[in-house]
């Protein structure tokens, strides 16, 4: 086995005497990983939380951790929500055509309703009386 | 950061005819439409197989780069810049985070991915196998290597894959802090004394060539690279963004009265085009294949940080809890 340790530019890794040619690489389980979580994030006082990502931890206080790490070091955050990524249900993707008729719905819509006009021309004909 | 590495799968293509053909044309339109391809649609074997390489290339540089500017830490010229320094390589980790989410939502577990980082099966920018000898070469990281890394993501971030696309937004907000930061850098030591210029010209010259590599060699037209840009998996060719980081940087550069080590390279002004001379294409594939200055010591010091932080990984670990495939 070559017994020749890593020479760095940094003093510390020199010092580790790290051997350049090893027998063993670690190797991971493959699935032997944490859980994951999902994050959302409250931009502003009074608003939403929304999606923004996902975290693996062993457990919900280090998720929070990881969370606010990960996904609030930047910008202003005012809270922060996780939830276990199983927990999580949604919509089959076959039935997400279900929404395609929903732009059609005028009547649910502000714009389908024309009121003043017809209050103007009511004004209009009473005083002609 | 990261670079164009070679991702060049040659089996393509031949997969591809195995493909129902009626599938394989709505997802074709779909993509055509300028929608966005989400984990649970379906989608080409070689669609995902691309993708899961690419991102996960693009992982490994985020955590393996943060290892030539980590060293400079504890050397950092004063307080103010070992702050921003240590929330630069906090970044870079962070990257590689969303990054493994995201190529995990198409099937490759995490821990795979490190495994096959650990032996070297899979690959990471070839740049990060360059030592950072003095701060003016973390200067010129931050600066140069960064924005490289700006151009080629900005570019991806209109491909077709949703959770990769969402990623690289978060990444490309947090690289332009990076950017400046290393501008700033660069700019304290041109504007310095002639010891401090000399240092971050010296400092430029090592860093052009591994920078001329970062874009990757110039593209050969082929049926893979084809279908690959009309899934939008590839946005540009290398050469298109190495241009156009050839039109932002290199009059920045020369504004500070600093040089480039090329002769050759020079603007067109009729065509547009920059010319460059050859980078050293053999040296960019001896590198890619392990045998540059810093491969062994990358993945030694690696490979140190999986071992010692095994026991807590172990600790914390509960033999009851089950894995989920992230959302994005």
């Amino acid at each position: 086995m070559n017994k020749q340790t890593i020479e760095s530019l940094d003093p510390r890794i020199s010092r580790a005497q790290l051997p350049t040619e090893v027998d063993h690489i670690p190797q991971y389980e493959v699935l032997d990983q944490f859980v994951t979580y999902e994050v959302f994030q409250q931009q502003k006082s009074g608003g939403h939380f929304i999606h923004v990502g996902s975290v693996h931890a062993p457990n919900e206080e280090i998720a929070l951790l990881f969370a606010k790490e990960q996904y609030g070091r930047r910008g202003k955050s005012v809270g922060m929500w996780i939830a276990p990524t199983n927990a999580i249900v949604s919509i089959p993707e076959e039935d997400v055509d279900m929404f395609d008729a929903t732009p059609e719905k005028k009547y649910r819509e502000v714009g389908a309703y024309m009121v003043r006009n017809r209050v103007e021309q009511y004004k209009k004909d009473n005083r002609n009386e | 950061m990261y670079g164009n590495i070679s991702i060049v799968d040659q089996a393509i293509g031949k997969k591809n005819a195995q493909e129902d053909p009626e599938k394989l044309a709505a997802f074709q339109a779909k993509i055509d439409r300028g929608e966005k391809i989400e984990p649970h649609d379906w989608m080409p074997a070689d669609y995902r197989r691309q993708l899961i390489r690419m991102i996960e290339q693009h992982a490994h540089s985020e955590i393996i780069g943060a290892l030539p500017e980590g060293t400079w830490i504890t050397r950092a010229p004063g307080f103010k810049r070992k702050m921003a320094l240590m929330a630069k390589v906090q970044d870079e980790v962070g990257h590689a985070q969303l990054l493994y989410n995201a190529a995990e939502t198409l099937g490759k577990p995490r821990e795979e991915m490190i495994n096959d980082l650990l032996t070297g099966k899979s690959k990471y920018s070839n740049v990060f196998n360059y030592p950072a000898k003095t701060w003016a070469d973390t200067a010129v990281i931050a600066w140069l290597i960064d924005a490289a890394a700006i151009i080629n993501q900005v570019t991806n971030s209109k491909g077709s894959y949703a959770p990769y696309c969402r990623a690289l937004e978060r990444i490309c907000q947090e690289e332009s802090f990076h950017l400046k930061y290393g501008y700033d850098n660069v700019v304290t030591l041109a504007t310095g004394t002639p010891t401090q210029r000399a240092m971050v010209q010296e400092a430029l010259n090592r860093w052009w060539r591994p920078i001329m590599h970062f874009f990757g060699p110039p593209d050969i037209a082929s049926v893979h690279s084809e279908i690959l840009t009309r899934w939008k998996v590839k946005m540009a060719s290398n050469d298109d963004m190495r241009q156009q980081f050839f039109n932002q940087y290199v009059p920045k550069i020369w504004e500070l009265g600093l040089t480039v080590p090329d002769p050759e390279l020079r603007k067109d002004e009729v065509t547009g085009k920059w010319s460059y001379g050859d980078p050293d294409w053999d040296e960019f594939k001896r590198v890619i294949n392990g045998d540059g200055p810093c491969n062994k010591e990358r993945l030694a010091v690696r490979r140190m940080a999986e071992i010692n932080g095994e026991w807590v990984r172990n600790a914390l670990k509960k033999p009851t809890a089950k894995y989920t495939v992230p959302l994005s």
